[in-house]
């Protein structure tokens, strides 16, 4: 295992190096991307303003490019399904390379499909690719939690109840990171913010996710976020409650023209055009490929409304602190069971191996996994 | 249906060539009114895209394209129809009785829960025909006591089956989210809540030179027997009767509560072995991906094959060839995905709606016959 973390980190550097490269000798290697048809499933709408809509948003980014075709299939279900759609688009569109973009279609779809069409690339959207799966296919991620750390900082000094709610939908790694890490930014700039947090147990249940709002805002809470497929609801029943809210995966802004601060958005478009110039250069493709700030594969929504100059300018300062590879999880951080998860002076790196693994809230955090 | 086939059988023992003819005049009743409710049904889709500023011939093109034009294609409509051979099974049986089962996708949910539940004390020392065993064993039991449960609720306490078999569908996916989120959470997959997994050894295999699972050659066997259980036995005959009309089955003495909940057992058998296969030959473990509408389009299935086990296999492809053409149709004419739950459901509509032709055409019968 450990032995498997230091590749996948040095992978990861090596993909950010990869960036560097692609952004000065980018433009003419992707002239050369001929031929190149791309697959892309999606689980949801491709407008539900969130995880699908960003991935959707990049994929218009990509066909932009000249020599590249994209081929795009919405409302896939993680069923035999998804297998079946991404052979028709290598069978009948002539894809060659495959964006997969939900969790559940990796195992066993996509590891089945890569052994099956060895000469087809296989990316999926969540760090799950091991030494063990074939070799083209692939995983690429975003730290999104370094965006909510920004979208903490800027709500931390935007509360006046210092009660900050979370709309949560599964209590699985990414989404706790995701929630601990708004409370560090909030806590970063205001040592008494709160998070309260709601499970709906659902990625997609706009009315659970629509009374979740509400009962946070009559608990006294001002600024909401949330971790769900589609922020909407979320974001809608904010601004009618006349509060203020972060976003998260896509931009919402124009949901929320009063109370919107910023949002935590995934930049999935830096990936597929790396990955299109890197084929269309006859390169290997990274099998891991992950970052945050630093290589550009998350960002954060333009400010909104609900913005002060104090909150814009702390975020933009915590925003670069990150960029620059300055840890957001510093001790001392206690777990919400008041177990110690960090000693004073000691933090984790940003791409802390075990963070990934994350099964428990911090201090500050209230609301329970279980 | 019954009394037809008694009046035509007894024609033809007079042996006359017009007597042929007007068992022909019957039996094409049951071909030119499907036909010409797809054709009716196909040209309002049609308009329905001509509104769009789309074309219907292309449309139509991918869709043959798609669902039946390539070997891949083919492929790709029968692994979408096994699982629909199974939950239309689950909507039939029943309706045959006069009830109606719409909460099929709970059996197939429980029926996958409960294989992929007694599978897990069995990875590493059970032989995998062992464990596929016990896994169907627990799939039929499953799903037939859950659909079994609705038929007793009908007969005893007068509970209205539809309305509890779809209330019931609710209970069966919180208790495999409960179980696969807490008790049962295989610990290694963080990130989407699941039963541990069978192991693909233990997994069915594909028809050879096929990517499509066991599942669809065991759904037509299945459909195949259940005709002949509906058909030729006296339970599908006492069966039948008391679908026609219960006070008359009650006073001849036929146990129609029985009737009602084997039948109902049967059924929700038919929709847990789906649940199985969806385990043992392509997730190779429980999760939420079990709820993925198979038991709801098998009532479309059902209803377009009149409740006919034998009818149902055809219809199940010819609605997974539509299912597995919609992704091309999306990519190739830029329409949304519903467009093909559009055409679903026009078919539905229009096939409910020609069944009220049946009798009505003078055509069908022979002269003499008032229609």
């Amino acid at each position: 295992m450990s032995k498997f973390e230091i590749s996948r980190r040095s992978l990861l550097q090596s993909s950010a190096a990869g960036l560097t490269l692609l952004s000065s000798a980018g433009l003419s290697r992707l002239a050369h991307a001929s031929n190149l048809t791309v697959g892309i499933v999606y689980v949801g709408p491709r407008d539900d303003f969130g995880w699908n809509q960003a991935h959707a948003v990049a994929a218009s980014a990509l066909k932009e490019v000249p020599g590249v075709t994209v081929v795009e299939e919405e409302n896939v279900p993680e069923t035999i399904a998804v297998q079946k759609s991404m052979e028709s688009m290598i069978n009948l569109d002539g894809a060659n390379m495959i964006f997969a973009t939900s969790f559940g279609y990796y195992k066993p779809f996509v590891l089945d499909l890569a052994a099956k069409y060895t000469d087809v690339e296989f990316r999926h959207a969540a760090p799950l690719w091991t030494d063990a799966d074939p070799k083209n296919a692939g995983s690429y991620f975003g730290y999104l939690d370094q965006a909510h750390y920004v979208d903490g900082v800027a709500a931390g000094l935007s509360t006046t109840s210092n009660k900050l709610g979370f709309v949560a939908a599964k209590p699985i790694g990414t989404v706790l990171r995701n929630i601990n890490s708004f409370l560090l930014g909030a806590r970063k700039v205001n040592p008494d913010a709160t998070v309260q947090v709601i499970f709906t147990g659902e990625w997609s249940m706009p009315v659970r996710e629509a009374e979740a709002a509400n009962a946070l805002v009559d608990a006294g809470c001002d600024v909401l976020t949330c971790h769900v497929d589609g922020p909407k609801v979320v974001i809608e029943t904010a601004e009618s409650r006349g509060i203020k809210c972060c976003g998260h995966n896509a931009s919402q802004a124009p949901l929320a023209p009063n109370g919107f601060i910023t949002g935590a958005e995934y930049k999935w478009e830096t990936i597929y055009k790396m990955f299109a110039a890197d084929l269309g250069a006859g390169e290997p493709l990274p099998n891991f490929t992950g970052g945050g700030f630093d290589v550009d594969f998350v960002q954060s929504t333009p400010y909104g409304a609900g913005a002060t100059e104090k909150a814009i300018a702390a975020a933009d300062a915590a925003r670069a602190d990150v960029k620059a590879g300055k840890p957001i999880f510093v001790g001392p951080i206690n777990k919400q069971d008041g177990s110690p998860l960090l000693a004073a002076g000691a933090s984790f790196d940003n791409y802390e191996p075990s963070l990934d693994q994350t099964d428990y809230l911090i201090e500050g955090v209230t609301g329970s996994i279980t | 249906m019954a009394d037809t086939t008694e009046t035509s059988g007894v024609r033809m023992q007079s042996g006359t060539s017009f007597e042929l003819v007007d068992r022909l005049r019957r039996s094409s009743e049951f071909f030119v009114i499907p036909l010409l409710a797809l054709v009716v049904s196909g040209l309002l889709f049609s308009a329905f895209l001509l509104t769009l500023g789309k074309s219907p011939l292309e449309f139509f093109s991918l869709v043959w394209r798609g669902g039946f034009g390539t070997s891949f294609s083919w492929q790709n409509t029968l692994v979408r129809a096994a699982p629909l051979v199974f939950t239309a099974l689950c909507v039939a049986i029943p309706a045959r009785l006069g009830l109606v089962i719409i909460g099929g996708e709970g059996a197939l949910v429980l029926g996958g829960f409960a294989a992929a539940s007694i599978a897990i004390p069995m990875v590493g020392w059970a032989p995998a025909f062992l464990m596929l065993l016990a896994m169907f064993l627990a799939a039929t039991i499953a799903g037939g006591v859950w659909i079994g449960l609705v038929g007793a609720l009908r007969h005893y306490r007068g509970v209205n089956e539809t309305i509890a078999s779809l209330l019931m569908f609710y209970i069966a996916v919180s208790i495999l989210n409960f179980f696969v989120e807490g008790a049962l959470r295989d610990p290694s997959d963080p990130n989407k809540p699941s039963t541990k997994p069978i192991g693909s050894e233990n997994m069915i295999g594909a028809i050879p030179g096929t990517d499509v699972h066991w599942g669809l050659l065991v759904g037509i066997l299945l459909c195949i027997a259940l005709f002949l259980v509906m058909n030729r036995t006296t339970f599908g005959f006492a069966a039948q009767i008391a679908g026609g009309n219960l006070r008359a089955a009650q006073a001849h003495g036929l146990p129609v509560g029985k009737l009602m909940v084997v039948a109902c057992m049967i059924a929700g058998a038919c929709a847990g072995i789906a649940g199985f296969f969806e385990v043992a030959a392509i997730h190779g473990k429980a999760n939420a991906s079990l709820i993925a509408g198979y038991g709801f389009t098998g009532i479309l299935v059902s209803f377009l094959a009149r409740h006919n086990p034998l009818v149902i296999v055809p219809v199940a492809i010819f609605l997974g060839g539509i299912a597995a053409s919609g992704g091309l149709v999306q990519r190739r004419m830029d329409l949304p995905d519903a467009t093909v739950l559009v055409l679903q459901g026009l078919l539905f509509i229009i096939i409910l709606v020609s069944e009220t032709f049946y009798g009505r055409f003078q055509i069908f019968r022979p002269k003499g016959e008032a229609a």
